[in-house]
Protein backbone atom coordinates (compact mmCIF):
# COMPACT_ATOMS: atom_id res chain seq x y z
CA UNK A 1 0.00 0.00 0.00
CA UNK A 2 1.07 3.16 -0.65
CA UNK A 3 0.91 6.36 1.42
CA UNK A 4 -1.76 8.23 0.29
CA UNK A 5 -4.08 4.21 0.31
CA UNK A 6 -3.02 4.17 4.03
CA UNK A 7 -4.00 7.20 5.04
CA UNK A 8 -7.48 6.53 3.62
CA UNK A 9 -7.67 3.30 5.22
CA UNK A 10 -6.48 4.20 8.63
CA UNK A 11 -8.99 7.69 8.08
CA UNK A 12 -12.06 4.66 8.16
CA UNK A 13 -10.76 3.12 10.42
CA UNK A 14 -10.12 5.95 12.59
CA UNK A 15 -13.68 6.94 12.54
CA UNK A 16 -15.37 3.85 13.36
CA UNK A 17 -13.05 3.75 16.18
CA UNK A 18 -14.07 7.27 17.03
CA UNK A 19 -17.53 6.57 16.45
CA UNK A 20 -17.53 4.63 19.29
CA UNK A 21 -15.87 7.45 21.25
CA UNK A 22 -18.44 9.77 20.07
CA UNK A 23 -21.45 7.59 21.44
CA UNK A 24 -19.81 7.28 25.04
CA UNK A 25 -18.39 10.62 25.15
CA UNK A 26 -22.11 12.31 24.47
CA UNK A 27 -23.46 10.69 27.73
CA UNK A 28 -20.18 12.51 29.44
CA UNK A 29 -20.86 15.68 28.05
CA UNK A 30 -24.55 15.78 28.90
CA UNK A 31 -24.44 14.57 32.49
CA UNK A 32 -21.58 17.01 33.07
CA UNK A 33 -23.70 19.75 30.85
CA UNK A 34 -26.85 19.25 33.22
CA UNK A 35 -25.34 18.51 36.88
CA UNK A 36 -21.56 19.27 36.54
CA UNK A 37 -20.34 16.01 37.27
CA UNK A 38 -17.58 14.03 35.46
CA UNK A 39 -19.93 10.46 35.67
CA UNK A 40 -16.71 8.45 35.65
CA UNK A 41 -18.77 5.32 36.26
CA UNK A 42 -20.01 5.67 32.43
CA UNK A 43 -17.34 3.62 30.72
CA UNK A 44 -18.35 0.68 32.99
CA UNK A 45 -22.15 1.75 31.78
CA UNK A 46 -21.06 1.35 28.67
CA UNK A 47 -19.14 -2.41 29.50
CA UNK A 48 -22.43 -3.19 30.90
CA UNK A 49 -24.46 -2.09 27.62
CA UNK A 50 -22.03 -4.59 25.58
CA UNK A 51 -22.94 -7.42 28.34
CA UNK A 52 -26.68 -7.24 27.81
CA UNK A 53 -26.13 -6.65 23.98
CA UNK A 54 -24.15 -10.22 24.42
CA UNK A 55 -26.48 -12.11 26.11
CA UNK A 56 -29.37 -11.33 23.99
CA UNK A 57 -27.83 -12.57 21.32
CA UNK A 58 -26.38 -15.75 22.86
CA UNK A 59 -28.62 -16.77 25.50
CA UNK A 60 -32.19 -15.37 23.98
CA UNK A 61 -30.43 -16.14 20.45
CA UNK A 62 -31.79 -12.44 19.03
CA UNK A 63 -30.16 -10.50 16.38
CA UNK A 64 -27.99 -7.78 16.50
CA UNK A 65 -30.90 -5.28 15.93
CA UNK A 66 -33.18 -5.94 18.89
CA UNK A 67 -30.59 -6.71 20.56
CA UNK A 68 -29.11 -3.35 20.48
CA UNK A 69 -32.23 -1.94 20.79
CA UNK A 70 -32.63 -4.01 24.10
CA UNK A 71 -29.64 -3.43 25.90
CA UNK A 72 -30.01 0.20 24.86
CA UNK A 73 -33.39 0.26 27.03
CA UNK A 74 -31.77 -2.20 29.62
CA UNK A 75 -28.70 0.43 30.15
CA UNK A 76 -30.51 3.35 30.05
CA UNK A 77 -32.76 1.79 32.71
CA UNK A 78 -29.21 0.84 34.76
CA UNK A 79 -28.15 4.54 34.13
CA UNK A 80 -31.40 6.10 36.31
CA UNK A 81 -30.85 3.53 38.53
CA UNK A 82 -27.63 4.52 39.65
CA UNK A 83 -28.70 8.24 39.62
CA UNK A 84 -31.48 7.83 41.44
CA UNK A 85 -29.39 5.69 44.22
CA UNK A 86 -25.89 7.25 44.14
CA UNK A 87 -26.08 10.64 42.82
CA UNK A 88 -29.26 11.96 43.89
CA UNK A 89 -29.04 12.08 47.50
CA UNK A 90 -25.97 13.91 46.81
CA UNK A 91 -27.56 16.97 44.73
CA UNK A 92 -26.53 19.54 47.27
CA UNK A 93 -23.65 17.92 48.32
CA UNK A 94 -19.60 19.60 47.59
CA UNK A 95 -19.20 18.33 43.76
CA UNK A 96 -15.87 16.57 45.26
CA UNK A 97 -18.43 14.22 47.44
CA UNK A 98 -20.18 13.09 43.74
CA UNK A 99 -17.01 12.46 41.80
CA UNK A 100 -15.66 10.29 44.28
CA UNK A 101 -19.24 8.57 44.64
CA UNK A 102 -18.79 8.26 40.81
CA UNK A 103 -15.69 6.32 41.41
CA UNK A 104 -17.23 4.37 43.80
CA UNK A 105 -20.04 3.60 41.20
CA UNK A 106 -17.55 2.13 38.71
CA UNK A 107 -15.63 0.00 40.85
CA UNK A 108 -19.01 -1.83 41.77
CA UNK A 109 -20.17 -2.15 38.70
CA UNK A 110 -16.63 -3.83 37.38
CA UNK A 111 -16.99 -5.97 40.20
CA UNK A 112 -20.35 -6.76 40.17
CA UNK A 113 -19.91 -7.63 36.78
CA UNK A 114 -17.71 -9.70 37.54
CA UNK A 115 -19.03 -11.63 40.41
CA UNK A 116 -21.93 -12.75 37.63
CA UNK A 117 -20.07 -13.62 34.76
CA UNK A 118 -16.53 -14.03 35.90
CA UNK A 119 -13.83 -11.97 34.51
CA UNK A 120 -12.84 -14.00 31.51
CA UNK A 121 -13.56 -12.37 28.29
CA UNK A 122 -16.63 -13.21 26.04
CA UNK A 123 -16.36 -13.63 22.42
CA UNK A 124 -18.77 -11.76 21.10
CA UNK A 125 -20.21 -13.88 18.11
CA UNK A 126 -20.40 -12.60 14.96
CA UNK A 127 -23.71 -11.39 14.35
CA UNK A 128 -23.37 -8.96 11.24
CA UNK A 129 -21.66 -10.18 7.87
CA UNK A 130 -18.44 -8.65 7.65
CA UNK A 131 -18.58 -8.47 3.78
CA UNK A 132 -17.77 -5.37 3.66
CA UNK A 133 -18.19 -2.69 0.53
CA UNK A 134 -15.19 -1.98 -1.53
CA UNK A 135 -14.67 2.01 -2.83
CA UNK A 136 -12.07 2.64 -5.25
CA UNK A 137 -10.09 -0.03 -4.00
CA UNK A 138 -10.59 0.67 -0.06
CA UNK A 139 -12.28 -1.62 1.81
CA UNK A 140 -15.34 -0.78 4.38
CA UNK A 141 -16.13 -3.71 6.32
CA UNK A 142 -19.66 -4.82 7.23
CA UNK A 143 -19.24 -3.92 10.90
CA UNK A 144 -17.75 -0.84 10.39
CA UNK A 145 -20.67 0.13 7.93
CA UNK A 146 -23.02 -0.87 11.05
CA UNK A 147 -20.87 1.14 13.22
CA UNK A 148 -21.35 4.27 10.69
CA UNK A 149 -25.20 3.95 10.49
CA UNK A 150 -26.16 3.55 13.96
CA UNK A 151 -23.52 5.71 15.21
CA UNK A 152 -25.43 8.57 12.38
CA UNK A 153 -29.10 7.37 13.59
CA UNK A 154 -28.94 8.15 16.80
CA UNK A 155 -27.39 11.15 16.36
CA UNK A 156 -30.00 12.40 14.57
CA UNK A 157 -32.36 10.95 16.99
CA UNK A 158 -30.50 12.73 19.84
CA UNK A 159 -30.17 16.13 18.25
CA UNK A 160 -33.94 15.99 16.76
CA UNK A 161 -34.92 15.17 20.66
CA UNK A 162 -32.66 17.87 22.39
CA UNK A 163 -33.50 20.84 19.71
CA UNK A 164 -37.31 19.98 19.09
CA UNK A 165 -38.98 17.82 21.63
CA UNK A 166 -40.58 19.65 25.21
CA UNK A 167 -38.29 17.34 27.23
CA UNK A 168 -35.21 18.58 25.40
CA UNK A 169 -35.74 21.52 25.43
CA UNK A 170 -36.89 21.23 29.34
CA UNK A 171 -32.96 19.68 29.11
CA UNK A 172 -31.57 22.37 27.86
CA UNK A 173 -33.03 24.80 30.11
CA UNK A 174 -32.12 22.88 33.63
CA UNK A 175 -28.64 22.43 32.36
CA UNK A 176 -28.58 26.41 31.39
CA UNK A 177 -30.03 27.44 34.98
CA UNK A 178 -32.10 24.85 36.93
CA UNK A 179 -33.50 27.12 39.38
CA UNK A 180 -34.89 29.12 36.65
CA UNK A 181 -35.99 25.92 34.58
CA UNK A 182 -37.52 24.73 37.88
CA UNK A 183 -39.64 28.35 37.84
CA UNK A 184 -41.13 27.48 34.19
CA UNK A 185 -42.62 24.31 36.25
CA UNK A 186 -40.31 21.62 35.24
CA UNK A 187 -38.93 19.29 37.35
CA UNK A 188 -35.25 19.69 37.18
CA UNK A 189 -35.15 15.44 38.94
CA UNK A 190 -37.17 14.10 36.38
CA UNK A 191 -35.07 15.49 33.43
CA UNK A 192 -31.71 14.95 35.15
CA UNK A 193 -32.99 11.41 35.28
CA UNK A 194 -34.23 11.50 31.56
CA UNK A 195 -30.53 12.58 31.05
CA UNK A 196 -28.92 9.94 32.81
CA UNK A 197 -30.78 7.21 31.13
CA UNK A 198 -30.70 8.93 27.02
CA UNK A 199 -26.71 9.34 28.10
CA UNK A 200 -26.63 5.51 29.16
CA UNK A 201 -28.37 4.36 26.50
CA UNK A 202 -26.06 5.85 23.92
CA UNK A 203 -22.80 4.37 26.06
CA UNK A 204 -25.06 1.02 25.52
CA UNK A 205 -25.18 1.42 21.87
CA UNK A 206 -21.42 2.24 21.76
CA UNK A 207 -20.68 -1.02 23.98
CA UNK A 208 -22.62 -3.77 21.60
CA UNK A 209 -20.71 -1.81 18.34
CA UNK A 210 -17.87 -2.43 20.11
CA UNK A 211 -18.36 -6.22 21.15
CA UNK A 212 -19.71 -6.50 17.18
CA UNK A 213 -16.12 -4.54 16.14
CA UNK A 214 -13.83 -6.13 18.34
CA UNK A 215 -15.18 -9.62 18.93
CA UNK A 216 -14.29 -9.66 22.70
CA UNK A 217 -15.59 -8.45 26.08
CA UNK A 218 -14.80 -8.36 29.40
CA UNK A 219 -15.67 -6.80 32.61
CA UNK A 220 -12.89 -3.98 32.31
CA UNK A 221 -13.42 -3.03 29.30
CA UNK A 222 -14.81 0.22 30.17
CA UNK A 223 -11.97 1.75 31.60
CA UNK A 224 -9.93 2.75 28.66
CA UNK A 225 -12.55 3.86 26.64
CA UNK A 226 -14.59 5.39 29.16
CA UNK A 227 -11.25 7.54 29.74
CA UNK A 228 -11.04 8.30 26.06
CA UNK A 229 -14.25 9.37 25.79
CA UNK A 230 -13.70 11.63 28.49
CA UNK A 231 -10.69 13.06 26.58
CA UNK A 232 -13.31 13.28 23.52
CA UNK A 233 -15.53 15.33 25.40
CA UNK A 234 -13.09 17.24 26.75
CA UNK A 235 -11.71 17.96 23.47
CA UNK A 236 -15.15 19.29 22.14
CA UNK A 237 -15.99 21.29 24.66
CA UNK A 238 -17.20 19.54 27.41
CA UNK A 239 -21.70 19.98 28.23
CA UNK A 240 -21.30 20.67 24.26
CA UNK A 241 -23.76 18.04 22.50
CA UNK A 242 -22.01 18.31 18.90
CA UNK A 243 -18.37 19.18 20.36
CA UNK A 244 -18.57 15.22 21.68
CA UNK A 245 -19.45 14.32 18.43
CA UNK A 246 -16.60 15.83 17.16
CA UNK A 247 -14.24 15.27 19.45
CA UNK A 248 -15.01 11.40 19.74
CA UNK A 249 -14.42 11.65 15.39
CA UNK A 250 -11.45 13.53 16.04
CA UNK A 251 -9.94 11.15 18.53
CA UNK A 252 -10.48 8.22 16.87
CA UNK A 253 -8.92 9.48 13.28
CA UNK A 254 -5.33 10.92 15.90
CA UNK A 255 -5.44 7.30 17.36
CA UNK A 256 -5.99 5.36 13.79
CA UNK A 257 -3.31 7.42 12.13
CA UNK A 258 -0.96 6.98 14.74
CA UNK A 259 -1.40 3.21 14.94
CA UNK A 260 -0.95 3.25 11.30
CA UNK A 261 1.46 5.98 11.22
CA UNK A 262 3.77 5.58 14.42
CA UNK A 263 2.86 2.53 16.02
CA UNK A 264 0.10 1.23 18.22
CA UNK A 265 1.73 1.70 21.30
CA UNK A 266 1.87 5.42 21.25
CA UNK A 267 -2.25 5.29 20.29
CA UNK A 268 -3.11 5.52 24.00
CA UNK A 269 -0.25 8.45 24.62
CA UNK A 270 -1.78 10.32 21.89
CA UNK A 271 -5.10 10.82 23.20
CA UNK A 272 -3.81 11.63 26.37
CA UNK A 273 -1.39 13.74 24.86
CA UNK A 274 -4.43 15.36 23.65
CA UNK A 275 -6.10 15.62 26.61
CA UNK A 276 -2.90 17.44 28.21
CA UNK A 277 -2.57 20.26 25.47
CA UNK A 278 -6.20 20.80 25.33
CA UNK A 279 -6.21 21.85 28.79
CA UNK A 280 -3.13 23.76 28.30
CA UNK A 281 -4.30 25.63 25.62
CA UNK A 282 -7.79 25.75 25.14
CA UNK A 283 -9.49 24.33 27.89
CA UNK A 284 -13.15 25.25 27.16
CA UNK A 285 -12.87 22.92 23.73
CA UNK A 286 -13.16 23.45 20.24
CA UNK A 287 -17.10 23.93 20.85
CA UNK A 288 -16.95 25.71 24.34
CA UNK A 289 -17.00 28.96 25.43
CA UNK A 290 -14.85 30.32 27.88
CA UNK A 291 -17.46 30.99 31.35
CA UNK A 292 -17.16 31.98 34.50
CA UNK A 293 -18.32 30.58 37.28
CA UNK A 294 -21.60 32.78 38.19
CA UNK A 295 -22.10 33.89 41.83
CA UNK B 1 -62.69 40.05 50.10
CA UNK B 2 -60.19 37.19 50.59
CA UNK B 3 -56.82 37.42 50.05
CA UNK B 4 -55.36 35.77 47.18
CA UNK B 5 -52.14 35.09 48.77
CA UNK B 6 -51.26 35.16 52.33
CA UNK B 7 -48.20 34.83 53.98
CA UNK B 8 -48.03 34.47 57.76
CA UNK B 9 -45.26 35.10 60.02
CA UNK B 10 -42.65 33.13 58.13
CA UNK B 11 -39.07 32.42 59.05
CA UNK B 12 -36.26 31.63 56.57
CA UNK B 13 -33.13 30.92 56.51
CA UNK B 14 -29.67 30.70 54.39
CA UNK B 15 -27.60 28.10 56.76
CA UNK B 16 -27.29 30.01 59.71
CA UNK B 17 -28.24 33.04 58.48
CA UNK B 18 -31.80 34.04 59.42
CA UNK B 19 -33.11 35.91 56.66
CA UNK B 20 -36.82 36.52 56.91
CA UNK B 21 -37.52 37.18 60.55
CA UNK B 22 -41.39 36.90 60.83
CA UNK B 23 -42.54 38.26 57.69
CA UNK B 24 -46.81 38.39 56.99
CA UNK B 25 -47.99 40.21 54.08
CA UNK B 26 -51.18 39.32 52.32
CA UNK B 27 -52.18 40.13 48.02
CA UNK B 28 -55.74 40.55 47.52
CA UNK B 29 -56.88 39.25 43.81
CA UNK B 30 -56.59 42.39 41.53
CA UNK B 31 -54.09 43.89 43.62
CA UNK B 32 -50.46 45.64 42.64
CA UNK B 33 -48.44 44.87 46.29
CA UNK B 34 -45.11 46.07 46.32
CA UNK B 35 -42.36 45.06 48.68
CA UNK B 36 -39.39 47.98 48.70
CA UNK B 37 -36.40 48.07 50.93
CA UNK B 38 -32.79 48.64 50.51
CA UNK B 39 -29.93 46.06 48.96
CA UNK B 40 -30.55 42.78 51.52
CA UNK B 41 -33.71 43.52 53.54
CA UNK B 42 -34.80 39.86 52.27
CA UNK B 43 -36.98 41.23 49.18
CA UNK B 44 -35.90 38.65 47.24
CA UNK B 45 -35.87 35.93 49.78
CA UNK B 46 -39.53 36.91 50.63
CA UNK B 47 -40.65 36.69 46.64
CA UNK B 48 -37.98 33.05 46.48
CA UNK B 49 -39.74 31.87 49.14
CA UNK B 50 -43.49 32.78 47.65
CA UNK B 51 -42.55 30.88 44.63
CA UNK B 52 -41.28 27.64 46.10
CA UNK B 53 -37.21 27.91 45.30
CA UNK B 54 -36.84 28.11 49.23
CA UNK B 55 -38.78 26.35 52.47
CA UNK B 56 -39.48 28.68 55.39
CA UNK B 57 -38.51 27.55 58.83
CA UNK B 58 -41.54 28.41 60.41
CA UNK B 59 -44.65 29.74 59.27
CA UNK B 60 -47.57 29.54 56.15
CA UNK B 61 -47.97 30.67 53.09
CA UNK B 62 -51.60 30.10 51.35
CA UNK B 63 -52.86 30.91 48.13
CA UNK B 64 -56.09 30.64 47.24
CA UNK B 65 -57.13 28.54 50.68
CA UNK B 66 -54.27 26.13 50.02
CA UNK B 67 -51.28 25.78 51.74
CA UNK B 68 -48.35 25.91 49.35
CA UNK B 69 -45.25 26.45 51.92
CA UNK B 70 -42.71 23.76 51.44
CA UNK B 71 -44.12 22.76 48.02
CA UNK B 72 -41.63 22.52 45.09
CA UNK B 73 -41.42 25.51 42.29
CA UNK B 74 -42.51 23.72 39.53
CA UNK B 75 -45.71 22.61 41.22
CA UNK B 76 -46.42 26.41 42.41
CA UNK B 77 -46.47 27.32 38.56
CA UNK B 78 -48.79 24.93 38.07
CA UNK B 79 -51.55 26.41 40.69
CA UNK B 80 -51.02 29.81 39.24
CA UNK B 81 -48.00 31.71 40.32
CA UNK B 82 -45.37 33.06 38.01
CA UNK B 83 -41.86 34.67 38.98
CA UNK B 84 -39.95 36.94 36.70
CA UNK B 85 -36.74 36.64 38.68
CA UNK B 86 -33.89 38.90 39.49
CA UNK B 87 -31.42 39.72 36.86
CA UNK B 88 -34.40 38.72 34.63
CA UNK B 89 -32.37 35.01 33.87
CA UNK B 90 -33.74 34.41 30.45
CA UNK B 91 -32.46 31.50 28.37
CA UNK B 92 -29.46 33.21 26.94
CA UNK B 93 -28.40 30.34 24.30
CA UNK B 94 -32.05 29.78 22.99
CA UNK B 95 -34.06 31.75 21.05
CA UNK B 96 -37.00 33.98 22.08
CA UNK B 97 -39.37 31.91 21.10
CA UNK B 98 -38.40 28.99 22.79
CA UNK B 99 -38.05 30.87 26.03
CA UNK B 100 -42.18 31.91 26.08
CA UNK B 101 -42.57 28.29 25.09
CA UNK B 102 -40.51 27.51 28.52
CA UNK B 103 -42.77 29.80 30.10
CA UNK B 104 -45.60 27.56 28.48
CA UNK B 105 -44.32 24.42 29.70
CA UNK B 106 -46.92 23.30 32.12
CA UNK B 107 -49.56 23.93 29.67
CA UNK B 108 -51.64 21.38 27.79
CA UNK B 109 -54.17 23.85 25.88
CA UNK B 110 -52.55 24.38 22.75
CA UNK B 111 -55.21 26.68 21.62
CA UNK B 112 -55.02 28.85 24.68
CA UNK B 113 -50.81 28.88 24.11
CA UNK B 114 -51.23 30.21 20.84
CA UNK B 115 -53.74 32.77 21.61
CA UNK B 116 -50.83 33.76 24.24
CA UNK B 117 -48.18 33.77 21.90
CA UNK B 118 -50.38 36.46 19.97
CA UNK B 119 -51.26 38.25 23.43
CA UNK B 120 -47.21 38.26 24.45
CA UNK B 121 -46.07 39.68 20.96
CA UNK B 122 -48.94 42.32 20.83
CA UNK B 123 -48.08 43.58 24.74
CA UNK B 124 -44.30 43.39 23.84
CA UNK B 125 -43.53 44.02 20.00
CA UNK B 126 -39.79 43.87 19.73
CA UNK B 127 -39.96 40.24 21.04
CA UNK B 128 -41.71 39.39 17.38
CA UNK B 129 -39.21 40.68 15.52
CA UNK B 130 -36.39 38.80 17.32
CA UNK B 131 -38.66 35.71 17.91
CA UNK B 132 -35.65 33.50 16.64
CA UNK B 133 -33.20 35.56 17.72
CA UNK B 134 -30.83 33.62 20.70
CA UNK B 135 -32.18 35.19 24.10
CA UNK B 136 -28.68 36.80 24.93
CA UNK B 137 -28.20 38.98 22.33
CA UNK B 138 -31.48 40.86 23.30
CA UNK B 139 -30.68 43.89 24.86
CA UNK B 140 -31.21 44.68 28.77
CA UNK B 141 -34.88 46.04 28.31
CA UNK B 142 -35.99 43.39 25.84
CA UNK B 143 -34.58 40.41 28.04
CA UNK B 144 -36.92 42.17 30.80
CA UNK B 145 -39.38 41.87 28.46
CA UNK B 146 -39.24 38.61 27.24
CA UNK B 147 -38.56 37.59 31.04
CA UNK B 148 -42.00 38.73 31.80
CA UNK B 149 -43.82 37.50 28.43
CA UNK B 150 -42.40 34.33 29.56
CA UNK B 151 -43.68 34.30 32.95
CA UNK B 152 -47.36 35.32 31.56
CA UNK B 153 -47.03 32.29 29.27
CA UNK B 154 -47.83 30.48 32.38
CA UNK B 155 -51.19 32.49 32.40
CA UNK B 156 -50.52 33.31 35.88
CA UNK B 157 -53.17 34.48 38.16
CA UNK B 158 -50.31 35.95 40.71
CA UNK B 159 -47.08 37.82 38.69
CA UNK B 160 -43.75 37.68 41.26
CA UNK B 161 -41.87 40.70 39.86
CA UNK B 162 -38.46 40.87 41.00
CA UNK B 163 -36.34 43.93 40.40
CA UNK B 164 -37.61 44.80 37.01
CA UNK B 165 -36.11 47.99 36.78
CA UNK B 166 -32.47 46.43 37.81
CA UNK B 167 -29.80 48.15 34.81
CA UNK B 168 -32.44 49.83 32.84
CA UNK B 169 -32.47 53.59 31.41
CA UNK B 170 -34.74 55.78 32.75
CA UNK B 171 -37.29 55.82 30.04
CA UNK B 172 -37.20 51.94 29.78
CA UNK B 173 -38.29 51.67 33.09
CA UNK B 174 -41.22 54.10 32.74
CA UNK B 175 -42.35 52.45 29.85
CA UNK B 176 -41.81 48.44 31.68
CA UNK B 177 -44.07 49.60 34.63
CA UNK B 178 -46.49 50.98 32.44
CA UNK B 179 -46.99 47.24 30.97
CA UNK B 180 -46.88 46.22 34.44
CA UNK B 181 -50.19 48.09 34.72
CA UNK B 182 -51.59 47.15 31.75
CA UNK B 183 -51.10 43.29 32.63
CA UNK B 184 -52.98 44.13 35.95
CA UNK B 185 -55.24 45.92 34.25
CA UNK B 186 -55.88 42.64 31.90
CA UNK B 187 -56.66 41.03 35.53
CA UNK B 188 -53.43 39.73 37.04
CA UNK B 189 -52.03 40.32 40.08
CA UNK B 190 -49.07 41.46 40.81
CA UNK B 191 -46.60 41.26 43.69
CA UNK B 192 -43.21 43.76 42.81
CA UNK B 193 -40.36 43.78 45.10
CA UNK B 194 -38.79 46.93 44.12
CA UNK B 195 -35.38 49.13 45.04
CA UNK B 196 -36.75 51.62 42.69
CA UNK B 197 -39.11 52.94 45.55
CA UNK B 198 -40.44 55.94 43.74
CA UNK B 199 -41.24 54.05 40.62
CA UNK B 200 -42.94 51.22 42.98
CA UNK B 201 -45.29 53.15 44.62
CA UNK B 202 -46.47 55.52 42.11
CA UNK B 203 -47.85 52.08 40.56
CA UNK B 204 -49.00 50.15 43.66
CA UNK B 205 -52.01 50.01 45.74
CA UNK B 206 -50.28 49.18 49.02
CA UNK B 207 -46.87 48.35 49.72
CA UNK B 208 -44.61 46.93 52.91
CA UNK B 209 -41.37 48.44 53.75
CA UNK B 210 -38.44 45.40 54.48
CA UNK B 211 -35.64 46.47 56.85
CA UNK B 212 -33.48 43.67 58.10
CA UNK B 213 -35.59 40.91 57.54
CA UNK B 214 -38.73 42.34 59.51
CA UNK B 215 -41.28 44.81 57.74
CA UNK B 216 -41.32 48.05 59.29
CA UNK B 217 -44.34 49.64 57.66
CA UNK B 218 -47.01 48.62 55.81
CA UNK B 219 -49.77 50.73 53.96
CA UNK B 220 -51.81 52.62 51.14
CA UNK B 221 -48.89 53.46 48.30
CA UNK B 222 -49.76 56.90 47.95
CA UNK B 223 -50.13 57.66 51.79
CA UNK B 224 -46.11 56.02 52.05
CA UNK B 225 -45.01 57.52 49.44
CA UNK B 226 -46.40 61.20 50.82
CA UNK B 227 -44.90 60.21 54.60
CA UNK B 228 -41.87 61.61 56.23
CA UNK B 229 -40.01 58.56 57.06
CA UNK B 230 -40.09 56.91 53.58
CA UNK B 231 -38.86 60.15 51.82
CA UNK B 232 -36.07 60.39 53.80
CA UNK B 233 -35.15 56.88 53.85
CA UNK B 234 -36.32 55.75 50.08
CA UNK B 235 -37.35 58.73 48.09
CA UNK B 236 -34.05 60.95 48.41
CA UNK B 237 -35.26 63.59 50.14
Amino acid sequence: MDFGSLLVQQLINGVSLGSIYALIALGYTMVYGIIKLINFAHGDIYMVGAYVGFFAITVLGWGIFPALIVSMAVTGLLGMVVERLAYKPLRHAPRISVLITAIGVSFFLEYATMYFVTPTPRTFPDVFSSTGITVGGFVVNGQQLLIFAITLILMVILTYIVQKTKIGKAMRAVSFDTETAQLMGIDADRVISITFGIGSALAAAGGVLVGVYYNSIDPLMGIMPGLKAFVAAVLGGIGVIPGAMAGGLILGVVESLVSGFLSSTFRDAAAFAILILVLLFRPAGIFGTNTQEKV
Amino acid sequence: MAAMLEVNDINVYYGAIHAIKGISLTVAEGEIVTLIGANGAGKSTTLRTISGLLTPKEGTISFLGEPIAGVPAQEIVRRGISQVPEGRRIFANMTVMENLELGAYTRTDKDGVEQDYEMVFNRFPRLLERKQQAAGTLSGGEQQMLAMGRALMSRPKLLLLDEPSMGLAPLLIREIFNIIVDINQAGTTVLLVEQNANMALSIANRAYVLETGRITLSGDAKELAASEKIRKAYLGG
